[in-house]
Formats: structure tokens, C-alpha cells, sequence
């Protein structure tokens, strides 16, 4: 069944709608792989198989009885772990979750159920999604497909696994500041982060809820298109979500024309601090694309220099608030000292225990910047910063439909090279923060292998807010560039895994 | 705990000046609660009004309860407040077992009214204005009861039980600037306020406003400084006074105490207090200092709220009579002597008396019905007077029956104690009861045949001019009649027998 687990997403919607597969053939062809490779690769914490088949059973039945739910009827999914379900422990990759069975689903997997795609499991993820490589899961790090002694990215390296290993033809991922895009671009996938709202974030696991955005991984932008258009829209849960819908994904995909096309190259993220083979692809891209007929033009976001440093105030700030709900009291673990321990002593006994050690490193920064005598200077000016960088995003929009960056400056690196050095770490998202903080989508998409190591690279492309179709169009002009050089994607020159 | 020293309440007014500050925690009567759609009820099973988001469970997020924006709105327009056009929520971080998200979601720095006041008039007529600082929204935190060890509080307790139903039931907090000058009437003004804002509230039906059940609870805040003195002393804080009398006790309590330990040299220490009303005095809680921090941001999860002006005014079309003017509007209506008044405001019972009138009593047969008899009943029962089983509209037609003579006021009682025992309405039990008067002539004389028949000699002593002596016969007539007939009918026919 090797042809179904290398399909895309829309080969294989197409094969159930069209009656030459059924889910449950299809389903099984995933799970049997998973099964077999998951040791391998850890993409996923808790998969069962019982339970994703029977969902494949009924979106058979359904569709033999009536009309196709969506456009991905019966197509399995792979959910990140920090997404409610209730048929399925979620465990936002933290011992403090562990074993947890939530009470409701999240907006997005009510989606899926909706959609008839059947879950096929819950993918790793660095702990709280704190990390861009997932060596900080409390359950081990996932490993890149390309590469077995590598990380997949993070935090969301066991959804891109799952697709870069074919374990999973699509995914959900979510993305605070590249948790989605930066481990696609390790992985030759593509990973959307949506405008801020276009998806709601009811039943995400929050880590810091000005910044999280829920988006598709996948195969191809059609794939990728399709799911957003299946998870996007208004939700009354979320005050957040927009209230308009986007439009088609998928329609503003076949609508991909280069001619006229205004690409903005940012200054700030297109010249020093990227691995060579990295750079040497993003320039082939942009030659590529003046060659087809777009035009490009060089914008200059200065405040960008600053982006990586306000994130890491905003973030750990809103984060040490969304974590404090975790104390034993209602839910997830509880560690109850020797003695007669207070409250206070089995709060703060299961939050030692509970928590690793990055996400203790972020909550103590984020109660810092937010204590009284500080707040002004620290989550203060770094609001300020998102102002400015708003303002030059708006800026150069006026002179770009989109704007190109590397999508990470470096392709996987080896487990355990950064996880020592925090500061190296954060760097890994300096060109995907800018979209969170600006509430902006971006997506990435594989743009070739790095010369020096010939492991995958992604250009990302940035669109105004609300603009994803534009977004989605520039991308798969860009896809359908490489596809017909390649004569197929980058991920169909994944190693065999079985033979790794 | 040793009893604290006191200065005698002259003294201390005599030597300080008292400055009071009073926050007011309305709760709303919301059909759903703060920020999800459970039933904001009170008295339901515990944790039976619960879901993802007022449990806090990973994932859930808030949404804004529009009515409860309408409601808070209404109460800073009642409060003259401006309100803002657009209004932040804020977290209030701390930890705390009955807070689900450890933080509270409240507003900060953006309340949505602020800057109002209100004019409080005391008992001696003497009006205070009180300005207003803010009034913002929030959310309640659960209910704690705290199992073993003496004190019912967390420190010692063997276990304690936590009921998130009223988690996020949604609050308005009102608060007071500084109040000056009220000087030996700062206790009386203090709960006069706390009246005030609770009568607003209920004359709205924004809140069932029943201090009771904590519906409206009254943090108090007293300093004292010298007198001339242009620093404020050090303040403290009375949390939860859930009473009108406990708020001037308090106020009372500490202006005293306070006043003592000045006196002494000593200092005040910043903390927040308890009220026991039962042993009338406050005891220290937890030490608070300005410094408590609560890492206030804005609260991420929800777009700032931004009612329209169009919306406000519509708003304020709705708005009830100022219960001060309502007040003296009726007064006067009514004819009620100052006396009167105050025993009807007291017993709180305007409600009832002018929907009784309006039902087409008197007003002060409506006012004697519900202070009296009505008052002594639920006294009785150890109830409110307002949850006896009988309606100002059934008080209304059991008055129509005295008026027209079909009923004496003993029998009307009797109605009463029908209705009570839910035996229908006013006519049904004067009718199964057999309780009308009996108006028929014949059978009182009768009656009164019968009874003169027993005593002869009471017609001679009437003829002697010792009038007095038929009262025995009426008596005995009332007795014959089961006391359904009207007396003085009966007295007058025994004069005219005499005669």
C-alpha cells in the first residue's frame, strides 16, 4: 500500500469520493505504518487503532448513505497533542498532563469529526509547545525522517515527522511563532500559519494566547488548503476568531498566477545569520520567480531586529498566566508531599515535578516582566515593538503582494546540539516570529536541499492579515516552480524510512 | 484571641478625622454567567453549573456575556458614571484554590464606568454626596468550605471542598473614592450607601441584590489620621460585610480601634480584617501591603469591549427611578409621618406596600397590614416577610372585604392564615371557612334574646344609665355567632332594645 500512505491528502479524498478506496483501506494503510515506524520516528504519543477505524467506518457508511461531509471526507489526520479530545489522552507533550482525558474536543477536531476524517493519533510536541526542536517533550524527542539523529523541528517536529515519514497525509499544528513553518521547512513539508483568528484556538492548550494560531501540515499547498478551508472560520468559543470568513483556500490555489505577482524580499531576513545552503536556496527561489515574471522588490522592516527579543517577553509573559491553571486541584497530576503539606506545598510540589525545565525557565521570565516595577519596561516596551512592527509589515505591503524569507536559517540539526543553549534556540525562529507578533499569515514551503548537508529547506511567504488567499497563491506558484523541476515534491525524496 | 482595646467612640471622633473608602461587590442576576453559558443560579447542586471554561481546563477560553455588560452599564449610569467607549478585560494573577485559572479576569485600568457619585441622604436629612471611582466588571470565584480545624478558614482545615458554580458569575465591583468629612456619621454613611447602591441595583433587577445570600457584599476600608493632618493614615480593610448592620458596626468597630493605637503611639498595621458579628468585633486577616502584586495585563483571550454610543443611550431609556427620589415621591403620595416612613424602609417593604396600594388598599391599611400582622407572621416562621405565601394583591382584596363590612379585622386574620395554608384565594377560604359576618338582623337579636335571657338584669343596669354592662351580652353574642358578626352592630342592637 506504499502508493496510498506517498499520496497527497487530495489524491486520496479523491479515491474515497470516487469509490476506488474507502477510508477504512486508507486508514489502515496509515496505521500500519505508523505502527511499524512510529518507534522510529516518535512523531506520535497515543495512537488506537480501534478507535480511527471505527470513525473510517463511518465515514464510509456516511458517504454510502449521502453526500460527502467535506472536501477531505474520510481522509485520516494526525492532531498535535495540544488539542482536546475526548476520545484520547492530551498531553501537550508535559508530564503534567499526563494520563488526561479531556472532557470536551476543541473547535478544530469538532471540525474534523464534522469533516468525516478520522483521527489517527496525537502528535509529539516540545512540552506546552515551548521549543523548536521537541527535544523538550517530557515524552522524548521526535526524529526527522530525513535524518534519524536529527530533530524534526519544533514544537510541532511530531506533526511534520508524521508527513515528512508519510505516517500522516495531513496534520494540525499550532504555531506561536514558527511551531509550524519552522519544523515544515526541516522536514520538506508545508505547514500555513493563518491570519490570527482565521481558526479558532477552543480547545488549543494555550501557551500564549495573543500569538497561537492553529494551521494545516502537509504535503502540498493544495493539501494544506483544503484543511484550512475544513478548520477555518468564526467561532462563537473564541472572541478572538473573525468574524468573516476568508474565502476559499482552495480556490484562491487554482487561481496561482506569477505574472504581476509583487515579491518583497526583507532586508532584514535575507542577508547575514543563514547557513549557506539555506540562503543559496532562497536566492535560487527569487531568481526563479523574477524568470516566471514576478516582480521583486526589496523592503526594509527595521524593527524586525527586534522581534525575537519582544516575543520572548510577550510570550513567557502570557504563558506564565495561561499555566498557573495547571495546580492538581482539577485536573492532570498531583504530587502530595511527606507530612501535612498546605495547598500550597502540593501546588507548588506538582508544578516542580510536572513542569521541564524550559517551561520553568519561560514561566519564571514571563512573572518577571509582569511584576509591578517592571511591566512598563519588559511586556510594556515589548507591545510597543509589536506596534512597530505592524507598522512596517503595513508598510511594506504597500510595495509587496507578499513578502519571502528563509523560513528557518538553518536546516535539522543534530538532537541535542542546541538544547543547551537557549539563546540559540530561540534564534531558530527569527524569521517566523515577525508573523505572530503582527497576527499576519505565513506559510512555508520547500524550496530544495541545502548544498552542504542536502537536507531540506523552505522559503516562507508572508501575506497582509486576512489576505491567507494571496498567501496560498504566491506559495503554490512558488511549489509548482520546484515541482516541475523536481517532477514531483521534495518529500517524495525522503529516504525509506523501513530501510533507516 | 485577646479582646482589642478600645477608645470610646466620642474620643475618638473628638481626636481624628475618619476617612472611609467602601467597595461594592454586586452580584448580577444574569441569566448565564461572565464568560460561558452555564446558569448562573444559586442553589443548585455543587459543580453542577460547570464547564470547560468556568472550570479552567486546559483549552477553554471566555467569551463576554452581553447582558452582563448591558447590566453593569446600567449600574454606572445609575451611578452617573461616563462610560467608556472601549474597556480592556485585565488578568489578576494569584493562586488561590477557588480561582479555576488562577487568575481572575477583571478589568484593570480600563474599567468600564468610572467617575460618578451619588447623593446619600441620613437619617437626620443631612445629604452627603459620595463620589464614585469606578465600577468595573469581573468574575466570581468559587465557593470554599473548609472541613475540620477551629477556625472554618483554609489554615487548619483537614480538607476543604471547592463548588465552582458560582465560578465566573459575573461582578460589578463599585468603589468609592476617599470619603471625607462624614466625621461621626461615617458608620451611619457607610451603610446608608451601601443601601443606596443596593436599592439602585434591585429597583433595576440587575441583581437580586439579597445581601443574604452575598448577592451584595461590602469590602470597608477606614483610616484616621490627626486631625489638620494632610497624610492619610494607614488604612484597613473589612472584607465580605455581608449586612447593613454589620457595615456600621464595623466602620464603628475600627474607627474605635483604630483610635486606641494611635493614641498609644502605636501604628496601624495595613492589612485586610474580618467582621464577627456575633462577638461584634473584627479580627486581623492577612497582612497587605501596597506591594501585593498581581501581574495585571490585559487579558488576551478577549477583544476589548466597545459599546456603541447608540447602544449606551438605549441603555439609559431603561433606567428605574432613582430610588431616593422613588422614595420621596411615595412618602408624600402616601401621607406616612417620618415615623412611619423609616419603620417601612427599615423593614424593607416599600415594594410590597405600594404594590398592595396600587392593588387598591389604602395606604395605610396597606402599610398596618404589612408591618403588622403580616410582620409578626414571618417573625414568626423566621422568614422575610416577602417569602410568605401571599401576594399584595390578595392583601388588596381581603382590605376590599373590611372595607365593604364583609369581614371584621379579627376575621380577616383568619383569611389571612387561609391564603397562608394555601387554601385559595381570599374569597374561597372566607367561603369554605364560613367566615363572612353574619349581617342577618334576626339572627343577632336571636342571639341577643338568647343571651339577655341569662342575664336579666342587664337591661335594667343599660336603663340606669351603666351603659357599659352590655358588653357581657355582646360577649355572649359573639360567642353564639363564633364571632362572626360585627360588634358594634350588636352593641347598638341591644341599646335600641333597651330603649
Amino acid at each position: 500500500m506504499t502508493e496510498i500512505t506517498s499520496s497527497s491528502a487530495a489524491v486520496l479524498a479523491g479515491l474515497i469520493s470516487s469509490k476506488k478506496a474507502s477510508s477504512v483501506e486508507i486508514t489502515t494503510a496509515f496505521l500500519d505504518r505508523l505502527e511499524k515506524l512510529n518507534p522510529k520516528t516518535n512523531s506520535y504519543l497515543h495512537f488506537d487503532r480501534e478507535n480511527s477505524l471505527a470513525q473510517a467506518k463511518k465515514a464510509d457508511q456516511s458517504l454510502s448513505e449521502g453526500t460527502a461531509a467535506s472536501p477531505l471526507h474520510g481522509v485520516p489526520i494526525a492532531v498535535k497533542d495540544n488539542l482536546t479530545t475526548t476520545d484520547s489522552p492530551t498531553t501537550a507533550g508535559s508530564k503534567i498532563l499526563e494520563g488526561w482525558i479531556p472532557q470536551y474536543d476543541a473547535t478544530v477536531v469538532r471540525k474534523l469529526r464534522e469533516a468525516a476524517m478520522p483521527i489517527l493519533g496525537k502528535t509529539n510536541l516540545d512540552e506546552f509547545a515551548m521549543g523548536s526542536s521537541t527535544e523538550f517533550s517530557a515524552y522524548g524527542p521526535s526524529k526527522n525522517p530525513w535524518d534519524l539523529t536529527r530533530i524534526p523541528g519544533g514544537s510541532g517536529g511530531g506533526s511534520s515527522s508524521a508527513i515528512a515519514g508519510h505516517l500522516a497525509p495531513l496534520a494540525i499544528g499550532s504555531d506561536t511563532g514558527g511551531s509550524i513553518r519552522f519544523p515544515s521547512a526541516l522536514t520538506g513539508s508545508v505547514g500555513a500559519k493563518p491570519t490570527y483568528g482565521a481558526v479558532s484556538r477552543y480547545g488549543l492548550i494555550a501557551l500564549a494566547s495573543s500569538l497561537d494560531q492553529i494551521g494545516p501540515v502537509a504535503n502540498s499547498v493544495l493539501d494544506a488548503a483544503m484543511l484550512q478551508d475544513v478548520i477555518g472560520g468564526h467561532d462563537p468559543h473564541d472572541s478572538t476568531s473573525l468574524p468573516d470568513s476568508l474565502g476559499s483556500m482552495v480556490q484562491s490555489v487554482s487561481e496561482a498566477d506569477v505574472k504581476g505577482l509583487r515579491v518583497g524580499v526583507v532586508k532584514q531576513l535575507s542577508s547575514d545569520g543563514f547557513q549557506s545552503g539555506v540562503k543559496a536556496c532562497f536566492d535560487d527561489t527569487i531568481e526563479r520567480l523574477a524568470a516566471a515574471g514576478a516582480e521583486i522588490v526589496q523592503v526594509d522592516c527595521p524593527s524586525f531586529e527586534y522581534a525575537v527579543a519582544a516575543y520572548y517577553l510577550i510570550l513567557p509573559a502570557e504563558a506564565s498566566s495561561n499555566l498557573a491553571k495547571f495546580d492538581s486541584v482539577r485536573f492532570g497530576l498531583r504530587v502530595t508531599p511527606e507530612g501535612n503539606p498546605t495547598i500550597e506545598n502540593v501546588m507548588a510540589a506538582t508544578r516542580e515535578q510536572g513542569f521541564g525545565p524550559e517551561v520553568k525557565r519561560r514561566m519564571i521570565l514571563g512573572t518577571y516582566a509582569l511584576s509591578s516595577g517592571h511591566y512598563d519596561a519588559y511586556y510594556g516596551s515589548a507591545q510597543k515593538v509589536r506596534t512597530l512592527i505592524q507598522q512596517d509589515l503595513a508598510k511594506a505591503f504597500i510595495q509587496a503582494d507578499v513578502l519571502l524569507t528563509p523560513t528557518a536559517p538553518t536546516t535539522a540539526f543534530k538532537i541535542g546540539e542546541k538544547v543547551d543553549d537557549p539563546l540559540a534556540m530561540y534564534l531558530n525562529d527569527i524569521a517566523t516570529i515577525p508573523a505572530n507578533l503582527a497576527g499576519i499569515p505565513g506559510i512555508s514551503v520547500p524550496n530544495g536541499l541545502a548544498s552542504e548537508d542536502g537536507l531540506p529547506s523552505g522559503v516562507q511567504i508572508l501575506a497582509p492579515a486576512m489576505q491567507d488567499g494571496q498567501m496560498y497563491r504566491a506559495a503554490s506558484i512558488i511549489e509548482k516552480i520546484y515541482t516541475d523541476q523536481w517532477g514531483a515534491s521534495l518529500i517524495s525524496k525522503v529516504p525509506d524510512l523501513e530501510a533507516l | 484571641m485577646a479582646k482589642e482595646q478600645l477608645m470610646s467612640y466620642e474620643d475618638a471622633i473628638d481626636r481624628f478625622e475618619v476617612v472611609i473608602g467602601l467597595e461594592v461587590h454586586v452580584e448580577l442576576n444574569t441569566v448565564s454567567k461572565m464568560f460561558c453559558g452555564c446558569a448562573n443560579n444559586f442553589g443548585s447542586e455543587p459543580n453542577t453549573n460547570v464547564c470547560p471554561t468556568c472550570l479552567g481546563l486546559p483549552g477553554s477560553l471566555p467569551a463576554v456575556n452581553r447582558k452582563a455588560v448591558e447590566s453593569s452599564i446600567a449600574i454606572g449610569l445609575a451611578l452617573d458614571c461616563q462610560i467608556a467607549p472601549t474597556g480592556r478585560f485585565a488578568r489578576k494573577n494569584y493562586f488561590y484554590p477557588d480561582l479555576a485559572k488562577n487568575f481572575q479576569t477583571s478589568q484593570f485600568d480600563e474599567p468600564i464606568a468610572f467617575e460618578g457619585e451619588i447623593s446619600i441622604e441620613l437619617e437626620t436629612g443631612e445629604t452627603f454626596m459620595v463620589p464614585i471611582e469606578r465600577a468595573h466588571m469581573e468574575e466570581d470565584a468559587g465557593k470554599l468550605t473548609h472541613v475540620g480545624g477551629a477556625t472554618g478558614r483554609i489554615q487548619g482545615a483537614e480538607y476543604s471542598l471547592v463548588d465552582y458554580n458560582r465560578a465566573g458569575v459575573p461582578l460589578v465591583e463599585i468603589v468609592t473614592k476617599p470619603i471625607y468629612g462624614a466625621l461621626d456619621k461615617a458608620p451611619e454613611l457607610a451603610a446608608t450607601y451601601v443601601r443606596a447602591v443596593r436599592d439602585i441595583v434591585k429597583s433595576m433587577n440587575v441583581s437580586d441584590a439579597k445581601m443574604e445570600r452575598g448577592n451584595v457584599r461590602c469590602d470597608a476600608n477606614v483610616s484616621l489620621r490627626e486631625k489638620g493632618a494632610e497624610k492619610l493614615g494607614t488604612r484597613t480593610e473589612t472584607k465580605n460585610v455581608n449586612s447593613l448592620k454589620s457595615i456600621e458596626n464595623t466602620v464603628r468597630y475600627e474607627i474605635r480601634r483604630q483610635a486606641f493605637i494611635l493614641a498609644g503611639g502605636g501604628t496601624i498595621t495595613q492589612e485586610t480584617r474580618h467582621w464577627h458579628e456575633d462577638r461584634g468585633h473584627t479580627s486581623a486577616g492577612r497582612p497587605k501591603s501596597d506591594a501585593d502584586d498581581y501581574r495585571y495585563f490585559p487579558e488576551p483571550d478577549l477583544v476589548p469591549v466597545k459599546p456603541s454610543t447608540d447602544w449606551i443611550d438605549e441603555i439609559r431609556l431603561t433606567l428605574t427611578e432613582r430610588p431616593a427620589l422613588r422614595r420621596k415621591r411615595l412618602q408624600a403620595a402616601w401621607g406616612f409621618t417620618d415615623l412611619e416612613f423609616r419603620d417601612v424602609l427599615n423593614s424593607d417593604l416599600l415594594d410590597e406596600i405600594e404594590a398592595t396600594v396600587s392593588a387598591g388598599a389604602s395606604p395605610q391599611s396597606a402599610r398596618k397590614w404589612w408591618t403588622g400582622e403580616l410582620a409578626r407572621l414571618a417573625n414568626a416562621q423566621q422568614i422575610a416577610v416577602q417569602d410568605l405565601a401571599i401576594t399584595p394583591a390578595q392583601i388588596a382584596s381581603i382590605q376590599k372585604l373590611i372595607d365593604n363590612g364583609e369581614l371584621t379585622d379579627r376575621i380577616a386574620r383568619d383569611v389571612v392564615a387561609g391564603v397562608l395554608a394555601g387554601e385559595g384565594e381570599p374569597a374561597e377560604v372566607v367561603e369554605s371557612r364560613g367566615l363572612k359576618i353574619v349581617n342577618d338582623e334576626g339572627a343577632l337579636i336571636a342571639a341577643i334574646d338568647k343571651a339577655l335571657a341569662s342575664q336579666p338584669d342587664v337591661m335594667d343596669k343599660i336603663r340606669e344609665g351603666k351603659v357599659q354592662a352590655a358588653g357581657a351580652v355582646i360577649g355572649a353574642v359573639m360567642q353564639e355567632m363564633r364571632g362572626q358578626a360585627d360588634a358594634a352592630r350588636v352593641r347598638e342592637l341591644i341599646l335600641e332594645r333597651a330603649k
